[in-house]
């Protein structure tokens, strides 16, 4: 292993040509981690806190036989969708992700209900039941789903951001993948163009160490994904997944990259999700320990809430606000059960808009 | 002995080109690597350069000159010491009248010879691609034409490039992307001339790079464009069909109606000219299996201009395949400030009332030389040009299946799960008591594109089997 190899001492011979100073073009500065107001972080608390509700909502549905096929739970990576998107304006700048999409819905402001419903296959589901857990959409709030294909969103979220340029909106795309779709061919023709056209487009790479199975040492012979846009002179930051107001942070000097013109830019959020890849995963290439381990030193909505006590937030309103998200998602989940399933004649509608 | 110097082909499907300019003057001594002319082909300006050392002894074609057959002699160099000065008697203008099949500038194009006449050159390639071409005819004009309409000689490469000028200068949200569709003006030419007229923001070359572009482009199109995804041929479209087909094709459906993906893929489809097993494939049933996809192959430049221009405006995704081999075939395109065609209507190219000949995209010439080889022998063969391969126009099948009572498919393409099938399939279940004879299928043979001339050939759609195949349901 390369890593093993190099030499440990500090002795080692001063042969190699020494780094240059500064770098030859134009960088990101470090990021700092956000300073929020404690309203803000309230609010960061509460979306997280949504999510994490939502998600195990949707796991015991699944249980149940009421949310069938694949379904992927975001639990443990919360503080990245909410600390990105926070950054963003819903509306004008798009998002676009893969199958592991709820989280991401409800960080860009989108009604549980209707993502509840899609999962149960309901006609008042948002793509009306025709999609499922990893086809949704709202073009309303600049969501461009929601893709099956691992990769296929980052092209996708490319084309989105020529579009922002083409159009001279102002806005920007943020495309989010994994660790395992980093190492998919696209994602670098992807690279290549939007820095070579300066598109305004954030690739985030949501490392959960995992994909699927296979672990990102086992599948990447460049482990540090937030360096995998080097070579298209795309610069990138690693960032601390866990912790939304480092998420934030990041965000903050990603967009203002961005919006600046400057091309695209890459951040790898070091995350981690606590469930398996799907509902159907057993999640046995990993041990109960490490998964442990992670909950408990590194939870990312424990650590806001610690952050947000020390900040004077009594006990009493954090559990008047768990109880007020715990409504939201039993109200969700009651409407997707109750919902009718769609109409059988909505089988053949939306294969094409136009009439031939 | 001076040594002949002969129009050189300069690319798969170069038949003839324009000598555009001479660089050398008789008397010149070459050598090796000199450029020599510049010969315009229907695709490039291209430079000739000198292979042997010696003089220029005589030039016998004038530059100017359009439509040098390739192999034709168009000067000779007398080798060292050789008399270099043999015929200076007559002008080389003169001359270019009487050299084999150069035509002058002002010619009028004689209308009832076939595009491509046989050469007997040894030089020329051979191809299988020559014979489809060589039955590229006229064929019925739009119905729907107003009459008296004017109509204009257009090549199917120029019927397809006013297309998107025309969409484009109408709609800033339609633009042009692909490899070399902006500054090399398009591998194929297609797209010349949009870069001076539109600029880089709207024509844009991407790297080779397909999967990337495609996505880019239905990622664009998922934004409020309109894009023109141009695949240099659509055997690169490999690559790509993932966007095509999964984020393209489906993402009405899995949205309940709510993102639309408007976009065109085009680009040529089928085989060229001995470009071998890669290069020479028909994707036309391929796309046309997929629900949420439109999927057009026009035979006629008019039908080209048409359905391009309705498949930038569709708000559907749509696959638009181009042949190769009928790029620089010349259709009368009516002159019309806005020529739109219905997209999922078939046009009946021929009428007549004893067989059905269905076919799409090239076979359509094969299919009309056939229909006109048939009548000579007493049978009447009515030809369908689907030109829309989804949704396709089963009505207009079925209703000439109830004319004819017999029916065969002519496809360049393979036999298996091909459109061929289909239109068989549709027949058995639509059309069952109208039929006299089972429907047979005419096709390329079902095996991957050879290279060598003769396997080549034999791979190919062929105009003596759609005669045989007809006589055949015919009983005759």
């Amino acid at each position: 292993m390369a890593r093993a190899a190099k030499p440990k001492s500090a002795a080692a011979p001063a042969a190699k040509p020494a780094a240059p100073a500064v770098p030859n073009r134009e960088r990101p500065s470090d990021p700092v981690r956000y300073e929020a107001s404690k309203e803000e972080l309230l609010e960061f608390y509460r979306q997280m806190l949504l999510i994490r509700r939502f998600e195990e909502k949707a796991g015991q549905l699944y249980g149940l036989g009421l949310i069938g096929g694949f379904c992927h739970l975001y639990i443990g990576q919360e503080a990245v969708a909410v600390g990105i998107q926070s950054a963003l304006e819903v509306g004008k700048d798009s998002v676009i992700t893969g199958y592991r999409d709820h989280g991401h819905m409800l960080a860009y402001g989108i009604d549980p209900k209707v993502i509840m419903a899609e999962l149960t296959g309901r006609a008042a589901g948002i793509s009306r039941g025709k999609g499922g857990s990893m086809h949704m959409f709202s073009v309303e709030h600049k969501f461009f789903g929601g893709h099956g294909i691992v990769g296929a969103q980052v092209s996708l979220g490319t084309g989105l951001a020529f579009a922002h340029k083409y159009k001279g909106d102002g806005g920007i795309n943020v495309a989010y993948f994994g660790d395992g779709a980093a190492n998919q061919g696209q994602v670098y023709e992807s690279l290549n163009m939007a820095e070579l056209w300066k598109l305004p487009m954030i690739f985030v790479i949501e490392n959960n160490q995992y994909a699927m199975g296979t672990s990102v040492n086992r599948a990447s012979s460049e482990d540090q994904l937030y360096r995998r846009g080097e070579s298209f002179r795309v610069p990138g930051i690693q960032v601390d997944g866990m912790d939304v107001l480092a998420v934030r942070g990041a965000a903050e000097r990603a967009t203002e990259w961005v919006r600046a013109g400057k091309g695209p830019i890459v951040l790898e959020l070091k995350t981690y999700r606590y469930r398996g890849h799907s509902m159907s995963d057993p999640a046995k290439y990993r041990s109960r320990d490490e998964v442990q381990a992670v909950r408990d030193k590194s939870d990312p909505i424990e650590a806001a809430k610690r952050e947000l006590e020390a900040l004077g937030v009594g006990e009493d309103e954090l559990k008047a606000l768990d109880k007020e998200i715990r409504q939201i998602v039993t109200g969700a989940a009651d409407f997707a059960e109750e919902s009718p399933e769609p109409d059988l004649s909505d089988l053949h509608t939306d294969v094409l808009v136009g009439q031939y | 002995m001076a040594v002949e110097l002969k129009m050189p082909a300069l690319s798969p499907t170069m038949e003839e080109g324009t000598l555009a300019k001479w660089l050398v003057k008789e008397g010149d001594s070459v050598k090796s690597g000199d450029i020599l002319a510049e010969i315009e082909t229907d695709k490039a300006t291209m430079e000739f350069e000198a292979v042997d050392e010696g003089t220029i002894a005589q030039i016998m074609i004038a530059e100017g000159s359009e439509g040098v057959k390739v192999g034709t002699v168009i000067a000779l160099i007398a080798e060292d010491g050789e008399e270099a000065t043999t015929a200076t008697d007559s002008k080389p203008a003169e001359r270019a009248g009487d050299a084999a099949n150069a035509q002058p500038k002002e010619a009028p194009a004689d209308k009832n010879a076939p595009p491509i006449p046989e050469s007997a050159t040894p030089h020329k390639m051979e191809t299988g691609a020559r014979d489809l071409v060589a039955s590229v005819t006229a064929t019925t004009e739009d119905p729907e034409v107003p009459e008296g309409t004017a109509t204009a000689k257009t090549t199917v490469r120029e019927a397809l490039r006013d297309a998107m000028a025309e969409e484009m200068r109408a709609d800033d949200a339609v633009f042009v992307m692909g490899e070399e569709v902006a500054e090399y003006q398009g591998a194929y030419k297609v797209t010349q001339g949009l870069l001076d007229e539109f600029g880089p923001r709207r024509v844009i070359d991407t790297p080779i790079t397909e999967m990337g572009f495609a996505g880019v482009g239905a990622g664009a199109a998922m934004g409020g464009l309109k894009p023109i995804i141009e695949f240099m041929t659509f055997n690169f479209a490999m690559q790509a069909i993932d966007h095509i087909i999964n984020s393209a094709a489906k993402t009405n459906y899995m949205s309940g109606g709510q993102m639309r993906c408007p976009i065109v893929f085009r680009g040529p489809n089928g085989a060229a000219a001995r470009v071998g097993a890669q290069h020479s494939q028909n994707y036309g049933p391929w796309y046309a299996s997929v629900p949420g996809l439109i999927v057009i192959a026009p035979y006629s430049a008019a039908d080209a201009k048409g359905l391009l221009k309705a498949a930038i405006r569709s708000p559907d995704p749509v696959v638009f395949l181009e042949n190769e081999l009928l790029y620089g075939q010349s259709f009368e395109v009516p002159v019309l400030d806005d020529y739109v065609l219905p997209i999922g209507k078939a046009r009946i190219a021929r009428e007549g009332k004893d067989v059905t000949i269905v076919s799409y995209s090239i076979g359509v010439g094969v299919s009309l030389d056939a229909a006109a080889r048939l009548a000579d022998e007493g049978i009447d063969a009515e030809v369908i040009d689907l030109r829309t391969l989804r949704p396709l126009d089963t009505a207009t099948v079925l209703k000439s299946l109830g004319k004819t009572n017999r029916m065969i498919v002519v496809e360049e393409g393979w036999p298996t799960c091909s459109i061929a099938s289909e239109i068989a399939a549709v027949a058995m279940e639509q059309g069952f008591d109208d039929l006299d004879a089972p429907v047979l299928r005419v096709t390329n043979v079902d095996v991957p594109m050879p290279y060598a001339a003769n396997l080549e050939k034999a791979a190919l759609l062929k105009v003596d089997d759609v005669v045989a195949t007809a006589k055949k349901v015919c009983y005759r």
